[in-house]
């Protein structure tokens, strides 16, 4: 094939370009709106505001915790969901997929009707142990974890069932138990799997709302995340919504720029 | 030392193998693809399950139908096909690798692989990861993490099927040398009969499961006792019935041959010994029969030529001779085959 005509097959058809153009400006307007209208004279003077950055430290915080909770129970969710056959498996994925198309405030909802203080657990989490979840920072945890947990644990799996499963028989018959092949050969393997699962369940856990909202409320201090900062300052200061909106997306453009290319996408 | 019987069943079929290997013998697994041998090779490491039969090493049973040993605490070093270094590790550290999972220190880990890598002449390369490798380089670096271990049975599977031409001589002598200084029994899987005749001190020959031949390699050369090591070794061989120097073949036709003989026979003789002519031939030769020309194909200098009779025979004819006998399939000719030539053994 000569160069002119491999560039030619490469040029879109006419009717696809319209729509792209269309897809990509719509995604971008939005952007630009909130830097256009970002009040930039009181920038700073809302910044050092103690409540911004309150909700941002909170945000960070439980979106972190959420991602190490979501690693150490994920990461085996995934291996078994991957490297075995038992019965019931099809019922386990797909239970551990549904959170993924569930409405988050759903999951509020049901993390209120298990782990409440009448919940079928909270209850006996009350009376034994004297502990309340609801309305906690723990609670803005659980209600993230309960969200982001399937973005970590597909991930994962993907990762698993391409990786070949020949180099843990090489490490068996080099004497490695079955953990010691996991944590030296499986998990260094899958890590580029396991990097990519995390960021998306971080930036799941960031942008978290409806089940936060439900099951943990809007403590300022304690339960009060980002993006249900930027719903409560909505009501009554747009400017400050709009500002809040902009540091979550100058902390997401962060997060994926610094990422690029090493664990995400081709970039 | 390894005294085993091995039974998988794998459905399609199954392998059903006795083998015993001594102390510091190498035996090659030879046989067509699908015969089973890497399923021999996993039974032994413990990787496969066995459905009946045992394994016995050092006088110890590591495995039975339904049990045994798992495969990290068999004291099996195994050689996988395309190596299976960890991509991730460098060559130190997947030489390393075994000391460490069975307890050795860090330290004490990476003395023993090192002075492995030195003895490979591999210390140049000790801090590469397997990407950085030849291929050469990557076998001896997998050979030195089997042999780590100091298993007491080592396992190769293919050992020089990922090499090029070029680089597998030289790898292959260099194996026959380190397995030469090994004093454990080992068990190769190959499907080349070079590989099983430079490196084997006893080769066991596999087919659909079952063991067909067991002998030193000069026997199964000059001795096949199937078509797919006669195959292997070059030669023409039927099977039949012999009575006194006449052996009525299988398939239909017969030989004669040198040996006086009675009974089952296996008739083998090399195709060089095949003379081919337009007509039928005058003189003495006492096998000669018509036949039609199914292929031509060069092997080396000479042209190889199936000939479709009864029976069918392999003759090898110089470039020149086959043009001169016009040798295109379809075109008869005449064979003849002289008796001294012929080598019939009991089957």
């Amino acid at each position: 094939m000569t160069q002119p005509s491999q560039q030619q097959y490469r040029r879109p058809p006419a009717i696809l370009l319209l729509p792209a153009v269309i897809g990509t400006a719509y995604l971008f307007f939005p952007l630009v709106g909130l830097v256009v209208r970002s009040p930039w004279g009181t920038l700073w003077q809302r910044l050092t505001e103690p409540g911004a950055l309150t909700a941002l430290w909170l945000s960070l915080l439980t979106a972190t915790i959420t991602t190490a909770v979501c690693l150490v129970l994920g990461v085996p969710v995934a291996f078994v969901l991957a490297r075995t056959r038992f019965f019931g498996q099809r019922f386990v994925r797909a239970l551990v997929t549904l959170p993924l198309v569930l409405p988050p405030v759903v999951g509020g909802v049901a993390l209120f009707t298990a782990f409440g203080r009448t919940g079928i657990i909270g209850v006996w989490l009350d009376r034994w142990f004297g502990i309340e979840l609801p309305f906690t920072t723990t609670a803005v945890v659980m209600s993230q974890t309960f969200v982001a947990l399937p973005f970590l644990v597909i991930a994962v799996e993907g990762a698993l069932r391409s990786a070949d499963t020949r180099f843990e028989e090489a490490a068996a018959t080099l004497g490695a138990s079955r953990w010691t092949a996991f944590r030296r050969i499986t998990l260094p393997l899958v890590g580029p799997g396991v990097a990519a699962g995390s960021v998306l369940c971080w930036a799941r856990a960031l942008g978290e709302f409806g089940a936060t909202i439900t099951f943990a409320g809007n403590l300022p201090g304690s339960t009060q995340t980002m993006p249900i900062a930027v719903y409560i300052t909505l009501q009554n200061d747009p400017d400050g919504a709009i500002l809040l909106s902009l540091i979550l997306v100058a902390v997401s453009i962060l997060v994926l720029v610094s990422l690029r290319g090493r664990w995400i996408g081709a970039g | 030392m390894l005294h085993a019987h091995l039974v998988v069943d794998r459905g399609r079929f199954t392998l059903d193998l006795p083998l015993d290997v001594a102390a510091g013998e190498v035996v090659a697994l030879l046989g067509p693809n699908g015969a089973g041998k890497t399923t021999a090779l996993r039974a032994l490491a413990g990787l496969v399950a066995l459905s009946g039969g045992t394994i016995e090493l050092d006088g110890t049973q590591i495995a039975r139908p339904g049990g045994g040993l798992p495969p990290e605490r068999r004291r099996v070093g195994v050689v996988f096909q395309d190596y299976l270094l960890f991509p991730h590790l460098s060559a130190l550290e997947n030489v390393a690798f075994g000391p460490r999972s069975t307890g050795s220190s860090r330290h004490h880990a990476r003395v023993m692989a090192a002075a492995w890598l030195d003895r490979m002449g591999l210390g140049e390369v000790a801090l590469q990861k397997p990407g950085g490798l030849s291929g050469g380089q990557a076998q001896r670096v997998a050979l030195a993490r089997a042999l780590v271990t100091s298993p007491r049975l080592l396992l190769l599977d293919e050992p020089l099927a990922a090499l090029d031409a070029g680089t597998r001589l030289a790898v292959r002598a260099d194996l026959r040398r380190h397995l030469a200084a090994y004093d454990g029994a080992t068990v190769l899987v190959t499907h080349d009969p070079l590989d099983a005749m430079v490196l084997a001190d006893r080769i066991v020959v596999i087919e659909a499961g079952k063991m067909v031949q067991d002998g030193p390699p000069s026997e199964i050369v000059r001795r096949p006792r199937t078509e797919y090591v006669a195959r292997l070794a070059g030669l023409n061989l039927y099977r039949g019935v012999a009575s006194d120097g006449l052996v009525s073949l299988a398939d239909g036709g017969e030989l004669t041959v040198e040996e006086r003989m009675t009974g089952d026979v296996f008739v083998a003789f090399p195709p060089s010994a095949v003379a081919v002519h337009r007509q039928h031939p005058e003189g003495s030769p006492r096998n000669v029969w018509e036949v039609t020309v199914a292929g031509v194909e060069a092997h080396g200098d000479l042209m190889r030529v199936e000939f479709r009779g009864t029976p069918s025979v392999a003759a090898e004819v110089t470039p020149a001779a086959a043009a001169e006998l016009e040798l295109m399939p379809g075109q008869t000719a005449w064979v003849a085959v002289k008796a001294t030539e012929t080598h019939a053994y009991p089957a």
